[in-house]
Protein backbone atom coordinates (compact mmCIF):
# COMPACT_ATOMS: atom_id res chain seq x y z
CA UNK A 1 0.00 0.00 0.00
CA UNK A 2 0.97 3.63 -0.35
CA UNK A 3 2.70 5.69 2.34
CA UNK A 4 0.64 5.84 5.53
CA UNK A 5 2.26 6.59 8.92
CA UNK A 6 -1.14 6.20 10.60
CA UNK A 7 -1.63 2.56 9.66
CA UNK A 8 -2.19 -0.06 12.36
CA UNK A 9 -1.24 -3.00 10.10
CA UNK A 10 0.54 -5.69 12.10
CA UNK A 11 -0.53 -4.27 15.46
CA UNK A 12 -2.75 -5.98 18.05
CA UNK A 13 -4.84 -3.48 19.99
CA UNK A 14 -6.94 -4.00 23.14
CA UNK A 15 -10.06 -1.82 23.37
CA UNK A 16 -12.04 -1.73 26.63
CA UNK A 17 -15.63 -0.54 26.86
CA UNK A 18 -16.09 -1.80 23.31
CA UNK A 19 -19.76 -2.71 23.63
CA UNK A 20 -20.90 0.85 22.95
CA UNK A 21 -20.05 4.48 22.25
CA UNK A 22 -16.44 5.59 21.91
CA UNK A 23 -15.13 2.08 22.63
CA UNK A 24 -17.21 0.50 19.87
CA UNK A 25 -16.21 3.17 17.33
CA UNK A 26 -12.54 2.85 18.34
CA UNK A 27 -12.59 -0.93 17.86
CA UNK A 28 -14.24 -0.65 14.44
CA UNK A 29 -12.01 2.19 13.21
CA UNK A 30 -8.84 0.39 14.43
CA UNK A 31 -9.90 -2.71 12.48
CA UNK A 32 -10.42 -0.55 9.40
CA UNK A 33 -6.84 0.74 9.85
CA UNK A 34 -5.57 -2.83 9.74
CA UNK A 35 -5.23 -3.72 13.41
CA UNK A 36 -6.08 -7.03 14.97
CA UNK A 37 -8.47 -5.96 17.71
CA UNK A 38 -9.17 -7.53 21.10
CA UNK A 39 -12.44 -6.11 22.40
CA UNK A 40 -13.81 -6.32 25.89
CA UNK A 41 -16.97 -5.11 27.61
CA UNK A 42 -19.67 -6.14 30.06
CA UNK A 43 -22.58 -6.77 27.72
CA UNK A 44 -22.04 -9.91 25.65
CA UNK A 45 -24.83 -9.20 23.18
CA UNK A 46 -23.65 -5.67 22.40
CA UNK A 47 -20.01 -6.80 22.35
CA UNK A 48 -20.93 -9.39 19.70
CA UNK A 49 -22.59 -6.63 17.71
CA UNK A 50 -19.32 -4.65 17.78
CA UNK A 51 -17.44 -7.82 16.81
CA UNK A 52 -19.66 -8.36 13.76
CA UNK A 53 -18.85 -4.84 12.60
CA UNK A 54 -15.06 -5.30 12.76
CA UNK A 55 -13.32 -5.39 9.42
CA UNK A 56 -11.29 -8.43 8.34
CA UNK A 57 -10.82 -11.46 10.57
CA UNK A 58 -8.83 -12.89 13.49
CA UNK A 59 -10.18 -10.48 16.09
CA UNK A 60 -11.07 -11.63 19.57
CA UNK A 61 -13.66 -10.68 22.16
CA UNK A 62 -13.52 -11.20 25.91
CA UNK A 63 -16.60 -10.52 28.05
CA UNK A 64 -15.48 -9.01 31.36
CA UNK A 65 -16.85 -6.84 34.12
CA UNK A 66 -14.08 -4.39 34.99
CA UNK A 67 -15.97 -3.39 38.14
CA UNK A 68 -14.81 -6.67 39.70
CA UNK A 69 -11.18 -7.43 40.51
CA UNK A 70 -11.43 -10.95 39.09
CA UNK A 71 -12.82 -9.44 35.90
CA UNK A 72 -9.57 -7.57 35.32
CA UNK A 73 -7.30 -10.52 36.16
CA UNK A 74 -9.40 -12.76 33.95
CA UNK A 75 -9.13 -10.29 31.07
CA UNK A 76 -5.35 -9.88 31.32
CA UNK A 77 -4.79 -13.65 31.57
CA UNK A 78 -6.60 -14.14 28.25
CA UNK A 79 -4.65 -11.43 26.42
CA UNK A 80 -2.09 -12.22 23.73
CA UNK A 81 0.92 -9.89 23.36
CA UNK A 82 -0.43 -6.48 22.38
CA UNK A 83 0.95 -3.32 20.77
CA UNK A 84 -1.53 -0.93 22.28
CA UNK A 85 -4.52 -0.47 24.52
CA UNK A 86 -7.31 2.10 24.42
CA UNK A 87 -9.03 2.46 27.78
CA UNK A 88 -12.56 3.51 26.79
CA UNK A 89 -14.62 1.95 29.58
CA UNK A 90 -16.14 4.72 31.65
CA UNK A 91 -19.27 5.85 33.44
CA UNK A 92 -20.62 9.28 34.29
CA UNK A 93 -22.03 10.69 37.48
CA UNK A 94 -24.30 13.71 38.04
CA UNK A 95 -24.36 14.09 41.80
CA UNK A 96 -24.24 17.41 43.65
CA UNK A 97 -21.23 17.26 45.98
CA UNK A 98 -23.19 16.92 49.24
CA UNK A 99 -24.54 13.60 47.93
CA UNK A 100 -21.13 12.38 46.74
CA UNK A 101 -20.53 9.74 49.41
CA UNK A 102 -17.42 7.57 49.58
CA UNK A 103 -19.55 4.73 48.22
CA UNK A 104 -20.59 6.79 45.17
CA UNK A 105 -16.98 7.89 44.64
CA UNK A 106 -15.77 4.29 44.83
CA UNK A 107 -18.27 3.05 42.25
CA UNK A 108 -17.08 5.63 39.68
CA UNK A 109 -13.38 5.45 40.59
CA UNK A 110 -13.43 1.66 40.28
CA UNK A 111 -14.46 1.82 36.62
CA UNK A 112 -12.96 5.12 35.44
CA UNK A 113 -9.64 4.98 37.33
CA UNK A 114 -8.74 1.71 39.06
CA UNK A 115 -9.80 -0.56 36.18
CA UNK A 116 -7.51 1.08 33.57
CA UNK A 117 -4.75 1.32 36.22
CA UNK A 118 -4.93 -2.40 36.98
CA UNK A 119 -5.29 -3.49 33.35
CA UNK A 120 -2.18 -1.46 32.52
CA UNK A 121 -0.19 -2.65 35.54
CA UNK A 122 -1.04 -6.33 35.19
CA UNK A 123 -0.41 -6.26 31.42
CA UNK A 124 3.03 -4.74 31.95
CA UNK A 125 3.85 -7.12 34.78
CA UNK A 126 2.85 -10.10 32.61
CA UNK A 127 4.96 -8.61 29.77
CA UNK A 128 1.98 -8.56 27.44
CA UNK A 129 2.75 -5.07 26.15
CA UNK A 130 5.31 -5.23 23.33
CA UNK A 131 8.20 -2.78 23.09
CA UNK A 132 7.12 0.48 21.40
CA UNK A 133 3.50 -0.08 22.35
CA UNK A 134 1.09 2.73 23.16
CA UNK A 135 -1.37 3.16 26.03
CA UNK A 136 -4.27 5.55 25.36
CA UNK A 137 -6.68 6.72 28.04
CA UNK A 138 -10.01 8.21 27.00
CA UNK A 139 -10.18 11.01 29.55
CA UNK A 140 -12.37 14.12 29.29
CA UNK A 141 -12.29 17.89 29.17
CA UNK A 142 -14.02 17.63 32.59
CA UNK A 143 -11.63 17.51 35.51
CA UNK A 144 -8.66 18.41 33.31
CA UNK A 145 -9.62 21.63 31.51
CA UNK A 146 -13.10 22.54 32.77
CA UNK A 147 -15.91 21.36 35.02
CA UNK A 148 -19.70 21.48 35.16
CA UNK A 149 -22.23 21.36 37.98
CA UNK A 150 -22.72 18.10 39.87
CA UNK A 151 -19.71 16.41 38.31
CA UNK A 152 -17.19 16.41 41.17
CA UNK A 153 -16.84 12.61 41.18
CA UNK A 154 -16.49 12.34 37.41
CA UNK A 155 -13.99 15.24 37.34
CA UNK A 156 -11.96 13.68 40.15
CA UNK A 157 -11.76 10.36 38.26
CA UNK A 158 -10.56 12.05 35.06
CA UNK A 159 -8.20 14.39 36.92
CA UNK A 160 -6.70 11.35 38.64
CA UNK A 161 -6.13 9.75 35.22
CA UNK A 162 -4.36 12.91 34.10
CA UNK A 163 -1.82 12.64 36.92
CA UNK A 164 -1.44 8.92 36.32
CA UNK A 165 -0.63 9.48 32.64
CA UNK A 166 2.28 11.77 33.51
CA UNK A 167 3.69 9.33 36.04
CA UNK A 168 3.23 6.33 33.79
CA UNK A 169 4.70 8.04 30.74
CA UNK A 170 7.94 8.64 32.63
CA UNK A 171 8.09 5.19 34.23
CA UNK A 172 7.41 3.34 30.97
CA UNK A 173 9.63 5.44 28.68
CA UNK A 174 12.57 3.07 29.26
CA UNK A 175 10.43 0.23 27.91
CA UNK A 176 9.61 2.33 24.85
CA UNK A 177 5.96 2.38 25.88
CA UNK A 178 4.14 5.67 25.29
CA UNK A 179 1.23 6.87 27.45
CA UNK A 180 -1.22 9.57 26.37
CA UNK A 181 -4.82 10.65 26.72
CA UNK A 182 -7.57 11.89 24.47
CA UNK A 183 -9.73 14.53 26.17
CA UNK A 184 -13.11 14.82 24.47
CA UNK A 185 -15.90 17.33 25.00
CA UNK A 186 -19.47 16.03 24.84
CA UNK A 187 -19.72 13.05 22.48
CA UNK A 188 -23.00 11.62 21.25
CA UNK A 189 -23.12 8.27 23.02
CA UNK A 190 -25.75 6.38 24.93
CA UNK A 191 -24.34 7.66 28.23
CA UNK A 192 -27.08 10.28 27.76
CA UNK A 193 -29.77 7.63 27.90
CA UNK A 194 -29.66 7.58 31.72
CA UNK A 195 -32.13 10.47 31.47
CA UNK A 196 -30.58 12.84 34.01
CA UNK A 197 -29.93 15.42 31.33
CA UNK A 198 -32.90 16.40 29.18
CA UNK A 199 -32.82 16.70 25.39
CA UNK A 200 -33.68 20.40 25.75
CA UNK A 201 -30.61 20.99 27.95
CA UNK A 202 -28.45 19.16 25.42
CA UNK A 203 -29.74 21.30 22.56
CA UNK A 204 -28.93 24.50 24.48
CA UNK A 205 -25.47 23.22 25.43
CA UNK A 206 -24.64 22.45 21.78
CA UNK A 207 -24.62 26.19 21.06
CA UNK A 208 -21.63 26.54 23.41
CA UNK A 209 -19.56 24.51 20.92
CA UNK A 210 -17.98 26.86 18.32
CA UNK A 211 -18.15 24.06 15.71
CA UNK A 212 -21.90 23.79 16.48
CA UNK A 213 -22.12 20.08 17.05
CA UNK A 214 -21.25 17.44 19.61
CA UNK A 215 -18.45 14.99 18.92
CA UNK A 216 -19.05 11.76 17.09
CA UNK A 217 -17.50 8.60 18.57
CA UNK A 218 -15.37 8.36 15.39
CA UNK A 219 -13.84 11.81 16.07
CA UNK A 220 -12.38 10.34 19.24
CA UNK A 221 -11.47 7.00 17.64
CA UNK A 222 -9.37 8.80 15.04
CA UNK A 223 -7.41 10.60 17.76
CA UNK A 224 -6.77 7.24 19.45
CA UNK A 225 -5.56 5.82 16.11
CA UNK A 226 -3.02 8.64 15.82
CA UNK A 227 -1.73 7.92 19.34
CA UNK A 228 -1.53 4.17 18.61
CA UNK A 229 0.28 4.57 15.29
CA UNK A 230 3.95 5.22 14.57
CA UNK A 231 2.91 8.74 13.45
CA UNK A 232 2.99 9.67 17.17
CA UNK A 233 6.31 7.91 17.99
CA UNK A 234 7.67 10.96 19.82
CA UNK A 235 4.46 11.78 21.72
CA UNK A 236 4.20 10.70 25.35
CA UNK A 237 2.56 12.17 28.44
CA UNK A 238 0.30 14.34 26.27
CA UNK A 239 -3.38 15.28 26.52
CA UNK A 240 -4.99 15.54 23.10
CA UNK A 241 -7.89 17.99 23.40
CA UNK A 242 -10.79 17.23 21.04
CA UNK A 243 -13.73 19.46 21.86
CA UNK A 244 -15.06 21.33 18.84
CA UNK A 245 -13.53 24.49 20.33
CA UNK A 246 -15.57 24.35 23.55
CA UNK A 247 -12.71 25.32 25.89
CA UNK A 248 -11.70 28.32 23.73
CA UNK A 249 -14.47 30.42 25.26
CA UNK B 1 -41.65 8.43 53.70
CA UNK B 2 -44.60 10.77 54.36
CA UNK B 3 -45.44 13.76 52.18
CA UNK B 4 -44.52 16.23 54.94
CA UNK B 5 -41.05 14.69 55.34
CA UNK B 6 -40.63 14.80 51.59
CA UNK B 7 -41.52 18.51 51.49
CA UNK B 8 -38.97 19.20 54.23
CA UNK B 9 -36.22 17.28 52.42
CA UNK B 10 -37.22 19.00 49.19
CA UNK B 11 -36.89 22.43 50.86
CA UNK B 12 -33.45 21.52 52.24
CA UNK B 13 -32.07 21.45 48.70
CA UNK B 14 -32.62 25.21 48.41
CA UNK B 15 -30.48 27.98 49.93
CA UNK B 16 -32.48 31.20 49.42
CA UNK B 17 -36.15 30.27 49.17
CA UNK B 18 -38.18 30.77 52.39
CA UNK B 19 -39.30 27.51 53.98
CA UNK B 20 -42.98 28.66 54.09
CA UNK B 21 -43.05 28.63 50.29
CA UNK B 22 -42.75 24.84 50.21
CA UNK B 23 -46.13 23.08 50.37
CA UNK B 24 -47.69 20.10 48.64
CA UNK B 25 -49.10 22.49 46.01
CA UNK B 26 -45.89 24.44 45.35
CA UNK B 27 -45.12 24.56 41.62
CA UNK B 28 -41.44 24.11 42.24
CA UNK B 29 -40.14 24.82 38.76
CA UNK B 30 -41.56 28.36 39.05
CA UNK B 31 -39.39 29.14 42.09
CA UNK B 32 -36.75 31.75 41.16
CA UNK B 33 -34.04 29.58 42.72
CA UNK B 34 -34.90 26.51 40.61
CA UNK B 35 -31.94 25.44 38.42
CA UNK B 36 -30.36 22.39 36.84
CA UNK B 37 -28.28 21.96 40.02
CA UNK B 38 -31.37 21.92 42.28
CA UNK B 39 -32.98 19.44 39.88
CA UNK B 40 -29.96 17.13 40.27
CA UNK B 41 -30.07 17.65 44.04
CA UNK B 42 -33.73 16.58 44.11
CA UNK B 43 -32.92 13.47 42.04
CA UNK B 44 -30.06 12.63 44.44
CA UNK B 45 -32.22 13.34 47.52
CA UNK B 46 -34.94 10.96 46.28
CA UNK B 47 -32.28 8.30 45.68
CA UNK B 48 -30.71 8.79 49.12
CA UNK B 49 -33.88 9.19 51.21
CA UNK B 50 -36.36 6.97 49.37
CA UNK B 51 -34.04 4.64 47.44
CA UNK B 52 -36.04 5.49 44.31
CA UNK B 53 -34.57 6.43 40.93
CA UNK B 54 -36.29 9.37 39.26
CA UNK B 55 -35.15 11.03 36.02
CA UNK B 56 -35.04 14.49 34.47
CA UNK B 57 -38.16 13.53 32.52
CA UNK B 58 -40.00 12.76 35.79
CA UNK B 59 -39.13 16.24 37.05
CA UNK B 60 -40.32 17.73 33.77
CA UNK B 61 -43.60 15.80 34.01
CA UNK B 62 -44.31 16.96 37.58
CA UNK B 63 -45.84 20.30 38.39
CA UNK B 64 -46.20 20.34 42.19
CA UNK B 65 -44.08 18.85 44.96
CA UNK B 66 -46.89 16.37 45.66
CA UNK B 67 -46.89 15.28 41.97
CA UNK B 68 -43.22 14.45 42.23
CA UNK B 69 -43.67 12.69 45.57
CA UNK B 70 -46.39 10.43 44.10
CA UNK B 71 -44.29 9.78 41.01
CA UNK B 72 -41.31 8.80 43.15
CA UNK B 73 -43.47 6.50 45.29
CA UNK B 74 -44.74 4.75 42.16
CA UNK B 75 -41.18 3.76 41.15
Amino acid sequence: MSYNPFTLEGKTILVTGASSGIGRATAIECSKMGARVIITGRNEERLEETYRNLQKADHKFIVSDLGEENGIQNLVSQLPAIDGVVHCAGITSNLPFQFATREKFDSIMDVNFYAPVEISRLSIKAKKLNKNSSIVFISSISGVFISSVASSIYCASKGALNGLIKGLALDLASKGIRVNSVNPGIVETNLFDAGLITKEQLAVEMNNYPLKRYGKPEDIAHAAIYLLSTASSWVTGANLLIDGGYTLK
Amino acid sequence: MELNDFIQKFAEQFEETAIELFTAETEFKNLPEWSSLTALSIIAMVDEEMEKRITGADIRNSSTIEDLFKLALSK
